[in-house]
């Protein structure tokens, strides 16, 4: 094990895939010459030469369409979104070709191609550069949506997503690029698409989170601890196929459940998990499902707004205590 | 400082060989054997005959939705057949004539239009990719191909397939862009049919030609008339024989005209005049070409029927494809199916076992009784 952080656990991901298979390219903006908006690509260009990771003009679907060309003639693109905002400009490619075109030809053409880069909130970046872009994405059918929470699942889910034969979705986040964790060495260590992690074991309630509100989540299991009040922590890593087996075996454990997401709410990820929970699992439950979301609007552009826009540590502590009827302890 | 004029000046070619009187400009004929010319003659025939087929069979509401290419064949098939097996085909999704010219089986196309999931597969090995319907998202993928090739040390070169409709989209402009700055192989052909549904050209671009954008991405552009095959074919072959060398892309405009519907859903009476329509008859592919082969002693006698005939023994097989097994619904949306597919693929086989499937227009059935907070079964 290395600590690293994880940008640089997403570069490791990179270069270990190329070093790999030769089928692996790079391509987007400045992700070459430049090292990348974030600079997760850092050194790439010069270990890999321009034919594998590839400078484009700026045009996301353009790029994201060669990515698809690309892929069907057999090779892996990963192909960077400056930020997932920018994906929008290629939605087409994403939602009606990618996505489809396996299913379209009866399995005869594969899309093993890889969407990354950052999205959810970060700080004073306003209205058009912080949204929780997965919701747009995992409803769709044939894509898998990954959000990975920390450097070591950073890693072993960019090496799964490269290897997956399907479109991945991968989204990192900005605010979690500097953060530092343990990541294994070897080569072969990757973490399986599909799979939850329960992050804090505990016995009252269970809190699904993942990204920056998992960090949130955290902070508020340990404040609940002090009253008394055992936070199990579920994270779903990947959102698109679903693990739902780990989160409900979590709440047929615990009986009460509150589910944390940065997004804007309405129809979010947090409305699905309600909803599976309360289809498969009702007759365990103890409280009705709660959701903290953001707000549903914009992200504001002023700092003192922005905080009051995604979910805050005292906002979980608040759901946690309402279903756990520990209001006033 | 006065005004220069920058270098170099840029200037748009327009090329026709053989013209609707049935005039030839015997410098310029490309020269093709007379196989190469009957098997381009029955192409294009056959491109007509089935077409007209398609049509019928969709008024009888034996085919689904498509769009007719009547008045295209020499556009699709002069370019198309420049191409070698081992290069790549791009369609959009007016490009019957052209892919069965690839080797797609009559039938398979029939059962495109019908639904049928293995329509849209090329045949194994075939270098070609399924019909696009979302307009120019398939010609990033051109240049991705033509990227893949370069990458895998391949010679193939990519023909992709748009309408003057297209050029205003993004992703057209994306592509070409894309093409000139990577100087990848691959061929555009601009079937430029004077319409996009119900819009003509000039409310589509403002430009005199669509040739000329070519200019702007630094690749060259040219217009034919598309309803010559000879002009066609030499442009295209020129084209193919550059982007093979490593010359780049092109940019082909071939001015043709559609003279039948959009698609099999439209009714372009309502927005265009007869004469229009008329006037581009008298320019039809097929007519001049009939003449030039006439000329040369080349018509085959009986190849109408015999084309009929191929025809009719497709539409057989066609229709004697049993329904697609609803299982397979589920087929093919991920490399291997995940687990909330397999449940619903479950619940749509008890569904069939039970009785089959209802009908469309069948009443919605009741919801099942949900058990209320009081009646649960729980612990406590
Ligand atoms: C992205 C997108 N927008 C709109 C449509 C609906 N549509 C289908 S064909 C068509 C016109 C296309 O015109 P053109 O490119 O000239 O091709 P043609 O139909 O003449 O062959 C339109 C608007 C579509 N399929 N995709
Ligand atoms: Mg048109």
């Amino acid at each position: 094990m290395a600590v690293m952080t994880y940008r640089e656990a997403l570069n490791q991901a990179l270069r270990e895939e190329m070093r790999r298979d030769p089928r692996v390219f790079v391509i987007g903006e400045e992700v070459g010459l430049y090292d990348g908006a974030y600079k997760v690509t850092q050194g790439l260009l010069k270990e890999f030469g321009a034919k594998r990771v590839v400078d484009t003009p700026i045009c996301e679907s353009g790029f994201t369409g060669v990515g698809i060309g690309a892929a069907m003639l057999g090779l892996r693109p990963v192909v960077e979104m400056m930020t997932f905002n920018f994906s929008l400009m290629a939605m087409d490619q994403i939602v009606n070709t990618a996505a489809k075109l396996h299913y379209m030809s009866g399995g005869q053409f594969s899309v093993p191609l890889v969407i990354r880069g950052p999205g959810g909130p970060a700080a004073q970046l306003a209205a058009q550069h912080s949204q929780s872009m997965e919701t747009y994405y995992y409803h769709v059918p044939g894509l898998k949506v990954v959000r990975p929470t920390t450097p070591m699942d950073a890693k072993g889910l960019l090496k799964s997503a490269i290897r997956d034969d399907n479109p991945v979705i991968f989204i990192e986040s900005e605010t979690l690029y500097h953060l530092k964790g343990e990541v294994p060495d070897d080569p072969d260590f990757l973490i399986p698409l599909g799979q939850a992690i329960v992050r804090r074991e505990g016995t009252d309630v269970t809190v699904v989170a993942y990204m920056g509100m998992m960090y949130r989540a955290l902070e508020a299991a340990e404040e609940l601890a002090k009253e008394g009040i055992s936070v199990e922590l579920v994270d779903p890593r990947t959102l698109r196929p679903m693990d739902t087996e780990t989160i409900i075996g979590s709440v047929r454990k615990t009986h009460r459940v509150v589910v944390v997401e940065a997004g804007a709410g309405f129809a979010g990820m947090g409305s699905e998990i309600a909803a599976f929970i309360t289809e498969q699992a009702f007759d365990d439950l103890d409280a009705p499902v709660e959701r903290v979301t953001g707000a549903n609007a914009p992200m504001p552009y002023a700092r003192n707004l922005e905080k009051l826009k995604t979910p805050t540590t005292e906002k979980i502590l608040a759901a946690v205590r309402r279903v756990c009827n520990a209001n006033g302890s | 400082m006065p005004r220069t004029v920058l270098e170099p000046r840029f200037q748009v070619e327009y090329l026709s060989i053989l013209d609707s009187e049935g005039h030839l400009d015997a410098a310029l004929e490309p020269k093709l054997s007379p196989d190469e010319l009957r098997a381009l003659y029955r192409a294009m025939i056959l491109g007509r005959r089935l077409d007209e087929r398609m049509v019928r069979l969709q008024r009888q509401g034996r085919l689904g939705t498509f769009a007719p290419i009547k008045g295209q064949e020499a556009s699709q098939l002069g370019s198309v057949s420049t191409l070698r097996p081992t290069d790549w085909m791009v369609p959009s999704f007016r490009e019957t004539a052209a892919m069965v010219w690839r080797g797609w089986p009559i039938e398979k196309l029939l059962l495109f239009f019908a639904g049928y999931v293995e329509g849209g597969q090329p045949g194994e090995g075939q270098r070609d990719l399924p019909i696009a319907v979302p307009v120019a998202t398939q010609l990033p993928h051109a240049v991705g191909l033509a990227y893949a090739a370069q990458y895998r040390g391949e010679d193939a070169v990519v023909m992709a397939y748009f309408g003057d409709g297209a050029t205003s989209e993004g992703d057209c402009h994306e592509a070409l862009n894309f093409a000139g700055v990577w100087h990848v192989p691959v061929v555009f052909v601009c079937q430029n049919n004077q319409w996009a549904i119900s819009v003509p050209l000039k409310k589509q671009t403002h430009s005199k030609t669509i040739a000329q954008k070519a200019l702007a991405y630094g690749m060259p552009g040219i217009q034919v008339d598309g309803n010559d095959v000879l002009a066609v074919y030499a442009a295209a072959r020129e084209a193919v024989d550059r982007a093979r060398a490593g010359e780049g892309p092109t940019l082909i405009e071939c001015v043709t005209y559609r003279l039948g519907v959009h698609t099999t859903a439209d009714d372009p009476t309502k927005y265009r005049a007869e004469e229009e329509v008329k006037m581009w008859e008298q320019k039809d592919p097929l007519t001049r070409f009939t003449a030039y082969m006439r000329q040369k002693s080349l018509l085959e006698d009986g190849l109408e029927q015999q084309v009929d005939e191929e025809i009719a023994l497709a539409v057989e097989r066609f229709e004697a494809t049993p329904p697609p097994d609803p299982l397979t619904m589920f087929d093919h949306l991920y490399a291997e199916l995940p687990p909330h597919l397999v449940a619903q693929r479950e619940e749509l086989a008890r569904r069939l076992r039970e009785g089959g499937a209802p009908e469309p227009d069948a009443p919605a059935p009741t919801p099942r009784a949900t058990p209320m907070r009081g009646q649960r079964l729980t612990r406590r």
